[in-house]
């Protein structure tokens, strides 16, 4: 913090800009410290503890695969069931929890916001990154359903980090935009929770997005977790599952408008936060 | 290096209230006037709502290594100065230039969690007022040292009393060190002694470290002994500045300025209506009119009746504002002084000897009965503040907090050998 002991802090109505980015890597200490107070607290006074990372997104694969697999019999392309489902809960949870949490993250550090300056942008970005540890930790739950049902992926899984990627893109982009709006309008916090039951049936969560006609593939890849679970399972289960590029760059193109434009937004409201929290 | 290290110029802020009457803020009401009428709906958004103005061209400047006070009364817009200099929000208009690290203390603990150990609740507040990691574990023995916690420290902050968590977070941002420090109203919570040892600890960050500090307080004592300089404001904009005893001195007296408080619209009464009491004025008998811990009190009722009054009895009780316990009660058939009868209109007054009373807020229920029967009833009539006095010549003021009232006290000792 020594480069900061001659500094000189102008304060003017709509010019903060100029030190924001600045500031946001002077206070990496405090992004840091609230994912780790998240991730502290976020188990404490509970019985069974982390296991409810694995417990939640185990319990929805079998649901989901009784459901599609068995009762409706969709298509697997050539891998078990549950290893389909799996692939694809493994970013979709990530998404699903980083958009909650970040959602509520500004309301829920109310008390901070308005007693106390640092850039706003920390809050929801360090949500994402705390529910970033629950897909860690589902990523191991993953490695072991394959290890038993013996299934050895690709050359492909190496593209995985550049999936994962695009999954905290797109969670970081939705969270920005879904914070911000929630400071003003409480109505999100019930909008959220259907967002979130919604998308687990419209993304291909259940079953695989082949089974969607291929004239409306690319418009379905409007859904931004369309590209991120098809990246997925063709990084993870190969074969049959090969991925539709044009979908992928779209959805690639639709999370980059949305995080960028979320940027945009948050900054224009952060500066009234503190006013209307 | 003569440069000020605060320099404020025609900061304004401006807050929107009201609105639109009766049409809510939610999502559902700003698409239900988009789908009622787009037209009208993009012509709102361009319209200025009610205005208020919580800050009006202030001007200010603070040198280095300068203590100043801010006082003024609850909206003069003492708070709202303070989160523009914090950055918490932003000015409409004007401009703020710092010189140095800035850091704002608005509240102790911010940021604390409560699952949280004491230790862990260090890191975290500490990274909240802006240190980095290495500084605080740098200042963490003294931090510990300084909170009296050390037993306590692997304990979830939800389990600690309420003053060991103030002290905690107390102590964690008293070490913090910036070249500005912007501190609100933290020194009302927590025991004397302790608020004591803040303010010692204060003091010394400004006169060894020289460190410049804006102090906002209620407590004109503490801004007496810490401050060089007040400033005070009113409606949003300085009113006064200088000498601290000047500034307070004028603070004082505007506070005094006390008006009747009317009690006309008050619905929520009882009794049968035969006498109503119109107002309630409470003021200090010093020529000042301020009530401090020493002062006598007068209280004065402007009452109507539909004819002359019998046996009038009127009750004045006094009460704590935090903790409701009964201070007084005024009742003049206990004490007497009043005639037999008294005239359909009129006012009575009552004044007592001082009320020894420690610096806090109080309130008044108010009740008049004629020949043993309720004639108006009216709780919660008006509030007053009893200002902090040094009434032992120390400095010292005891808190509301811990006692009701102080009294004059000789201590002296003999020396034995048993």
């Amino acid at each position: 913090m020594e480069e900061t002991a001659r500094q000189e802090i102008i304060i003017e109505a709509g010019k903060s800009e100029r030190r924001y980015w600045h500031d946001l890597w002077l206070y990496r200490g405090l992004f840091y410290f609230l994912a780790w107070r998240d991730i502290l607290v976020r188990y404490k006074q509970t019985v069974v503890g982390v296991a409810w990372g694995v417990i939640r997104p185990v319990l929805t694969m079998v649901i989901l695969t009784v459901v599609f697999g068995r009762l409706a019999q969709m298509p697997s392309g050539g891998v078990p069931y549950p290893l389909l489902v799996f692939s694809a809960m493994l970013p979709w949870q990530f998404f699903a929890t980083a958009l909650s949490e970040s959602g509520n993250s500004l309301v829920a550090n109310a008390g901070m916001i308005s007693k106390v300056y640092f850039p706003r942008l920390i809050v929801p970005a360090s949500s994402v990154i705390t529910s970033f540890v629950d897909f860690l930790i589902s990523a191991v739950v993953l490695a072991v359903i394959m290890v038993f049902y013996r299934h050895v992926p690709g050359p492909g899984v190496l593209l995985l980090p550049l999936f994962t990627a695009l999954a905290f893109a797109a969670a970081f982009g939705a969270g920005l935009w879904v914070s911000a709006l929630m400071v003003r309008y409480r109505d999100f916090r019930f909008i959220i929770p259907f967002v979130v039951q919604f998308g687990l049936y419209i993304s291909p969560v259940g079953f695989s997005s082949s089974v969607i006609p291929e004239k409306w593939r690319l418009l379905y890849s409007l859904n931004p977790m369309v590209g991120v679970i098809d990246g997925f399972r063709w990084a993870i289960l190969g074969g049959e599952h090969q991925i539709y590029w044009p979908g992928f760059w779209l959805s690639a193109l639709v999370v980059g408008i949305v995080i960028v434009l979320g940027i945009i937004n948050f900054r224009k409201t952060e500066r009234t936060f503190a006013d209307v929290i | 290096m003569s440069e000020p290290a605060i320099h404020v110029e025609n900061l304004s802020k401006k807050y929107i209230i009201g609105h639109q009457t009766g049409q809510g803020d939610g999502l559902r009401h700003v698409v239900e006037r988009f789908v009622r009428s787009p037209l009208a709906w993009l012509r709102e958004r361009g319209m200025e709502k009610e205005e208020f103005w919580a800050l009006k061209g202030v001007n200010l400047e603070v040198q280095r290594g300068e203590v100043v006070g801010i006082i003024g009364k609850n909206g003069a817009g003492k708070s709202t100065l303070l989160k523009l200099l914090s950055r918490i929000t932003e000015p409409t208009e004007g401009r703020i230039r710092l010189k140095g690290r800035v850091a704002s203390l608005l509240e102790v603990g911010t940021g604390f969690h409560p699952e949280l150990t004491g230790r862990e609740n260090i890191f975290l507040n500490g990274a909240v007022l802006g240190m980095s990691r290495a500084e605080i574990k740098q200042k963490f023995d003294e931090i510990v040292a300084f909170a009296e916690v050390d037993r306590f420290l692997d304990t979830p902050v939800k389990r600690y009393s309420s003053g060991m968590y103030v002290r905690l977070a107390f102590a964690v941002a008293a070490h913090l060190e910036p070249e500005i420090l912007i501190v609100d109203e933290v020194l009302a919570v927590g025991d004397a002694a302790f608020q004591a040892k803040c303010l010692g600890k204060m003091g010394e960050v400004a006169s060894h470290d020289g460190r410049t500090i804006l102090f906002v307080s209620h407590n004109m004592t503490a801004v007496q002994s810490l401050c060089h300089r007040a400033v005070m404001l009113d409606q949003g904009k300085v009113v006064c500045e200088g000498n601290t005893a000047k500034v307070v001195q004028q603070y004082l007296s505007d506070v005094s300025r006390v008006e009747a408080v009317p009690l006309d619209d008050r619905e929520d009464r009882d009794g049968d209506g035969s006498i109503r009491m119109r107002w309630i004025k409470v003021s200090g008998c010093d020529e000042d009119g301020v009530i401090r811990t020493n002062s006598r009190l007068r209280v004065e009722v402007g009452y109507e009746a539909n004819g002359p009054v019998k046996f009038p009895e009127f009750w004045i009780t006094i009460r704590d504002n935090e903790s409701m316990v009964g201070l007084f009660q005024l009742n003049n058939e206990a004490a007497g002084g009043l005639p037999d009868t008294l005239p359909a209109k009129g006012v009575v007054r009552c004044e007592t000897a001082p009320i020894n009373l420690t610096p806090g807020r109080c309130f008044i229920n108010l009740g008049v009965q004629k020949a043993g029967v309720m004639a108006d009833y009216v709780q919660y009539a008006t509030i007053f503040d009893v200002e902090p006095e040094d009434v032992y010549g120390s400095g010292k003021v005891p808190s509301r907090q811990r006692v009701m009232n102080v009294i004059r006290q000789q201590w002296s000792f003999e020396e034995r050998r048993e």
